[in-house]
C-alpha cells in the first residue's frame, strides 16, 4: 500500500474552498430566485379566528400569500411522526401551516412569496391575523399537573410514558433492591432546555423545470428529505432530487425533516414555476426550529458501604414541546444511557414526556445523554459525599470491567435493539483521566475544586449506510455517500480511506456527501455515526473496486491477481514494480468501447486487441465500469466513552465561576484523522460549558421566549472555553471492520456533570441543576 | 415606496456600482447585489461577526452598516484575503491549525484576525483571546483559532 494514512492528522479537503470565501451554503445559492418569508405565531397558545390579507396586496413585488386553507389535501395534512414508538400513544404533528390553533410562539400561519426578502417582510408585517389566545402550558411541572392542555386530545399532556426495568442479579426488582440497602438517598435534578443554534439556519431552495423537482436544503439528512417531499407533493422518487449543499453547523436540529418549508417552498415553486428559496433568519431560528435537554428527574439509589450501587430508581419529566416529530428518542437514549460506564444492581427507569406551550424537542448533540450523564454522575459523587470517599473510588467500585465484555445492560437502546456494549476500558481510562489533572495531588481550598464525568455513548446507529467508488479514466478516485457534512471534515476522513484501501494519492481522491443524485440510499447524520457507518460502507466498496481491479489487471499482466498489489495508483506485481499499469488504464479497459475519445480510451475499443474475441466483451455477471458499490449495515451500535475532569475557581464574592483546567480522555475506538476528532471534542465540550454555565431558554409564563437573540441567548466566546487537554484510548469495536466508534458527540455529553462536581467540592453546597449562573451559585451561598 | 441610491464601493479593489435601497444592509448588498458570497450572515444584529467584513483596514459587522453610508469606500470581504500566490498567511494558517470546521463563521474570523495581526503583529495569549471575542463559533470551542492566530502572526514574520 501507499503511504497509510488511516490514523494521520490529515490536512482538511473542504478547506481551501471554505477559507476563500467559495463555500456554497444555501442563501449562497439560487440568486434570482423568489423570496419566501412567513407570518409566525405572536402567541404560545391561540385560536386563529380570521386573517386578512388584504391590507398587504398593494406591496409591490408581493408574488403570492398563502395560509392553511390554501394547501392541497395532501400537503396540508399533519407533518410525519418520523420515529413512532409503541409507547407513544399520542404522537402529535404540526401542520406545514398552522390550521385553527397555534400552539407556540413562531409556529408558521401564512407564507409569502415576494421579489426580495425585504419586501416579503414588508408583506408579512401588514398581514392581520386575529387571534383568540388561550391558556399557555409552560414549565414542566405546570405540564404534567394538566390543568391547561396543549392539545385538546391529549390527556394530562402526557404524549408517551415508557418504564424499564433490569432486575438484579439475584432477581429483585430497584424498589425492593433500594429498600434493602444499607444506605439509600433520594433527591432531585432539574436540567434546562438549550439549543443546537448553528450559526447558519435552516434553509430552503427548489426549483422545479415541469418534470423534475431540485431541492436544495440545508439539512442533516437529503435522501429523508427527498422522501418526505415526494410523498407529500405525490411526485414519483426518481423525479426529485435533494442536495445538501455546504451546511453552516447541524448539531442535531437539522435531523428534523420536512421541516414546514422543506414542504412548502417546494410546493409553491412547483405551483409558480419560480425558483423560490427561504433563509432562516436568527430569531425565526429559536423560535421555529427545536431545542432539547429541558427534564427534571427524581433520583432513588440503594448503595452498600463500597459505594456499590443495589439499586437505582429514576422516575424523569421530559418536556417535549408542542409537538413530537422525532418520537421519544431523547427520553429514551437518556433512560439508557444513563447507565454509563458502571454495572448497577436492580435500575427502574420511567419517564413521562409531556406537551408544553414551547418549541418542539428534537435531538441536539448529545441527544438526551447528557441529562442522563449529570443524573448518574451526581449520584455518584452524593453515594462519595455520603460514605466520605474519594468520588473516584466510587465510581471504580462500579465499573464494568475489561473482561466483561460484551456487556448486555437488559435494556434496549434507541435504535430498537439490546443495550449491549462493544467494547471498553473502563478502569484504565480512569487512570489516565487521574494522572492527566493530577487527581491525587489535588488540594482543595475554599474556592477551587476538582470534578469528575464518566459516560458511554452508543454510536453508530443503523440501519444502514452505503457507498459508491468509481476510477474513471483518468486515475481519479471519486466517492459518494449518502450521508451528509455540516463541518466534520467527511470529504477528508472517507478520501483517507479510500486512498488506503485502493493504494491511490490522497489528491486523486474526492468525495460527496449529502447528494441523492449521487447516492440515493441513505440515513443520515446523527447519533456520531458517519464515520462507522459511512467509513465502513466506503471500506466496503473499495474492496470491491479493488478486487475488480487486480482483476483486470492481472488478465492485462497476465498474472495471478493475488500476486498484485496497488500502490501510487499502479497495479503491479508485488516485490516487482516494472510490470504494471496504472489504475487509469484499468478503467479503460473496464469499459469496453465502440468509440474512442482520447488516447486513453482508444485502448478499450473494438479493434485494439485488449479484448479476448473468445468472450463477451462484458463477461456474465459483471458490470462496465471500475466501480462499486458496498453497504454497511451493523447488528446494533456500537459504544465509545470518555471520562472528563475539570479544576473551577469561584470568586468568593461575585461567584462568578472560572474553569481553570479541563481535561479530556476518550475512546472512540481506532483513530481516522486524530486532527479531527479532537476537533470534534473541542467543540463539543465548548457547547458543554455553554450548557453547564451560560445557555438557557428563558420562557417567561405566557410562553414567550425572553432571549431569542444571541444578545441575550449566551453562547460562549473564545473567553469562556477553557483550554482542552486530551487523551485517547482505543479499544476498537469487534462490530466493524474498521473498529471505529464515532466521535461526533463525545465533547459535549458530561461537561454539565463535570463542572457540577467540581463547584461542589470548590464551595461544599450540593449543585442540582444545570446551567449553574454565579447569581443562581450566590443565592445557593445563602446570598 | 423605498427611494434607490446609486453607489459605489470599492470592493476587493474593484469598483463596484450598484443601486440598493436607503435600507439595504452592507452584508446583503455584498452577498446579493455584488455577488460576493463569501460574507456569512449569522444573525443580523451585530453579536455573531460572521458578516464582519474590513471597511477602510477596519473590522466592521456588514449587518449593521447600510450599504448607502460607505458610499465610495474601500471594502475587503474574505474573497479579497489571498493574494495572486494563493491563501493569505492567516487563511493558510487557519487551514494548519484546522481552526475551522463547518466553515461559516470563518470569513468574519479572518477579517478580524487580519485586521488584529496587522495592528499587533506578535499578540500575547490575552490579546488574541481579546481579539477574536467578538466572533461567534459553534464548532471548533476557539483552541485552534487561537493557535491559529499565533501560527499566522509566525508566517507572517517569516514572509514579511
Amino acid at each position: 500500500m501507499t503511504t497509510k494514512l488511516f490514523g494521520e492528522p490529515v490536512q482538511r479537503r473542504e478547506d481551501p474552498r471554505l477559507l476563500a470565501g467559495h463555500g456554497r451554503y444555501l442563501d449562497d445559492l439560487g440568486s434570482g430566485a423568489l423570496a419566501v418569508a412567513f407570518v409566525r405565531s405572536p402567541h404560545a397558545h391561540a385560536r386563529i379566528r380570521d386573517i386578512d390579507v388584504a391590507p398587504a396586496l398593494d406591496v409591490d413585488g408581493l408574488v403570492a400569500i398563502y395560509t392553511w386553507e390554501d394547501l392541497p389535501e395532501r400537503v396540508g395534512r399533519p407533518l410525519p411522526l418520523l420515529i413512532p414508538h409503541p409507547a407513544l400513544t399520542h404522537g402529535r404533528t404540526a401542520y406545514p401551516l398552522a390550521r385553527d390553533v397555534v400552539r407556540h410562539v413562531g409556529e408558521p400561519v401564512v407564507m409569502v412569496v415576494a421579489t426580495d426578502r425585504y419586501l416579503a417582510e414588508d408583506v408579512c408585517a401588514l398581514i392581520e391575523v386575529d387571534y383568540e389566545p388561550l391558556k399557555a402550558v409552560v414549565g414542566l411541572e405546570e405540564a404534567a399537573h394538566g390543568a391547561a392542555l396543549v392539545h385538546d386530545d391529549v390527556p394530562g399532556n402526557v404524549g408517551a410514558h415508557l418504564v424499564q426495568e433490569v432486575l438484579s442479579a439475584a432477581g429483585r426488582g430497584a424498589a425492593e433492591a433500594i429498600e434493602a440497602a444499607p444506605h439509600t438517598l433520594a433527591f432531585r435534578l432539574d436540567i434546562e432546555r438549550s439549543a443546537s443554534t448553528p450559526l447558519e439556519g435552516r434553509g430552503v431552495y427548489a426549483r422545479w423545470d415541469g418534470t423534475d423537482l431540485r431541492v436544495y436544503s440545508s439539512t442533516q439528512t437529503s435522501t429523508s428529505v427527498r422522501m418526505a417531499i415526494a410523498a407529500a407533493l405525490g411526485l414519483p422518487l426518481p423525479h426529485v432530487e435533494v442536495i445538501a449543499p455546504d451546511v453552516g453547523g447541524g448539531f442535531g436540529v437539522k435531523i428534523v425533516h420536512p421541516w414546514p418549508e422543506e414542504i412548502l417552498v417546494p410546493w409553491a415553486a412547483m405551483l409558480l414555476g419560480r425558483e423560490l428559496k427561504w433563509t432562516e433568519d436568527r430569531r425565526e431560528h429559536f423560535i421555529a426550529a427545536a431545542h432539547e435537554r429541558g427534564q427534571v428527574q427524581h433520583v432513588r439509589v440503594g448503595f452498600d458501604d463500597d459505594g456499590r450501587v443495589l439499586g437505582l430508581d429514576v422516575t424523569i419529566l421530559h418536556d417535549h414541546g408542542a409537538y413530537t416529530p422525532y418520537g421519544i428518542i431523547v427520553p429514551i437514549i437518556t433512560a439508557t444511557q444513563l447507565l454509563g460506564p458502571y454495572r448497577i444492581g436492580a435500575y427502574r427507569v420511567e419517564f413521562s414526556a409531556v406537551y408544553t406551550n414551547t418549541v418542539q424537542v428534537t435531538p441536539y448533540r448529545g441527544a438526551g445523554r447528557p441529562q442522563g450523564v449529570f443524573c448518574m454522575e451526581r449520584t455518584m459523587d452524593k453515594i462519595a459525599r455520603y460514605l466520605g470517599k474519594d468520588r473516584t473510588q466510587v465510581r471504580e467500585v462500579n465499573f464494568i470491567q475489561p473482561d466483561e465484555f460484551p456487556y448486555d445492560q437488559g435494556m434496549i437502546f434507541q435504535d430498537g435493539r439490546p443495550l449491549i456494549y462493544d467494547s471498553g476500558d473502563y478502569p484504565r481510562m480512569l487512570r489516565m483521566v487521574k494522572e492527566l489533572i493530577g487527581w491525587d495531588d489535588f488540594r482543595p481550598a475554599p474556592g477551587r475544586g476538582i470534578g469528575i464525568g464518566c459516560y458511554v455513548e452508543g454510536t453508530g446507529v443503523g440501519p444502514y449506510e452505503g457507498g459508491h467508488v468509481q476510477i474513471t479514466s483518468d486515475g481519479r478516485v471519486h466517492v459518494s455517500t449518502g450521508l451528509t457534512s455540516q463541518g466534520q471534515g467527511h470529504e477528508t476522513v472517507f478520501a483517507q480511506i479510500a486512498a488506503d484501501r485502493l493504494g491511490v494519492p490522497i489528491e486523486r481522491v474526492s468525495v460527496v456527501t449529502g447528494d441523492t443524485r449521487r447516492f440515493g440510499y441513505a440515513v443520515g447524520t446523527f447519533a456520531s455515526r458517519a464515520a462507522v457507518m459511512s467509513g465502513n460502507a466506503i471500506a466496503l466498496a473499495c474492496a470491491k473496486v479493488r478486487e475488480k481491479a487486480l482483476r483486470i489487471a492481472g488478465d492485462a499482466l497476465e498474472a495471478d491477481p493475488a500476486d498484485l498489489t496497488i500502490s501510487e495508483g499502479l497495479v503491479h506485481v508485488a516485490g516487482s514494480p516494472s510490470a504494471s499499469i496504472p489504475l487509469s488504464t484499468v478503467a479503460v479497459l473496464a469499459n469496453p468501447l465502440r468509440y474512442a475519445f482520447d488516447e486513453e480510451t482508444a485502448k478499450a475499443t473494438q479493434f485494439a486487441g485488449t479484448a479476448s474475441p473468445d468472450r463477451p466483451p462484458v463477461a456474465e455477471g459483471e458490470e462496465p465500469g471500475l466501480e462499486g458499490r458496498g453497504y454497511y449495515s451493523p447488528i446494533r451500535s456500537t459504544f465509545a466513552a470518555g471520562m472528563h475532569a475539570a479544576i473551577v475557581e469561584t470568586d468568593p464574592l461575585t461567584a462568578e465561576i472560572k474553569v481553570v483546567r479541563y481535561v479530556v480522555v476518550h475512546d472512540c475506538g481506532k483513530l481516522i484523522n486524530p486532527m479531527i476528532v479532537e476537533g470534534q471534542i473541542h467543540g463539543g465540550v465548548a457547547q458543554g460549558i455553554g450548557g453547564a454555565l451560560y445557555e438557557r431558554m428563558a420562557y417567561d409564563a405566557d410562553g414567550q421566549l425572553q432571549n431569542a437573540s444571541f444578545m441575550d441567548f449566551l453562547m460562549p466566546y473564545a473567553t469562556e472555553v477553557p483550554r482542552i487537554e486530551t487523551g485517547h484510548l482505543e479499544t476498537p469495536s469487534p462490530l466493524n471492520p474498521l473498529g471505529i466508534k464515532g466521535a461526533g458527540e463525545a465533547g459535549v455529553i458530561p461537561v454539565s456533570a463535570v463542572i457540577a462536581s467540581a463547584l461542589e467540592d470548590a464551595e461544599g453546597i450540593e449543585i442540582d441543576r444545570m446551567p449553574i449562573s454565579p447569581s443562581e451559585l450566590f443565592d445557593l451561598r445563602g446570598g | 415606496m423605498t427611494a434607490e441610491h446609486e453607489i459605489t464601493l470599492t470592493v476587493n479593489g474593484t469598483a463596484r456600482r450598484v443601486t440598493v435601497p436607503g435600507r439595504r444592509l452592507l452584508s446583503d448588498c455584498l452577498r446579493h447585489d455584488v455577488g460576493l458570497t463569501g460574507t456569512h450572515v449569522g444573525c443580523e444584529h451585530g453579536v455573531c461577526g460572521c458578516c464582519t467584513v474590513l471597511l477602510d483596514g477596519q473590522p466592521v459587522r456588514s449587518c449593521l452598516t447600510f450599504a448607502v453610508t460607505v458610499d465610495g469606500r474601500e471594502i475587503t470581504t474574505v474573497e479579497g484575503l489571498a493574494g495572486p500566490e494563493g491563501l493569505s498567511p492567516v487563511q493558510r494558517a487557519f487551514a494548519e491549525c484546522h481552526a475551522l470546521q463547518c466553515g461559516f463563521c470563518t470569513p468574519g474570523f479572518l477579517c478580524t484576525v487580519t485586521a488584529l495581526l496587522r495592528e499587533n503583529p506578535a499578540p500575547t495569549d490575552e490579546e488574541v483571546l481579546e481579539g477574536i471575542s467578538g466572533n461567534l463559533c459553534r464548532c471548533t470551542g476557539y483552541q485552534n483559532i487561537a493557535k491559529a492566530v499565533h501560527r499566522a502572526a509566525e508566517l507572517l514574520a517569516e514572509e514579511a
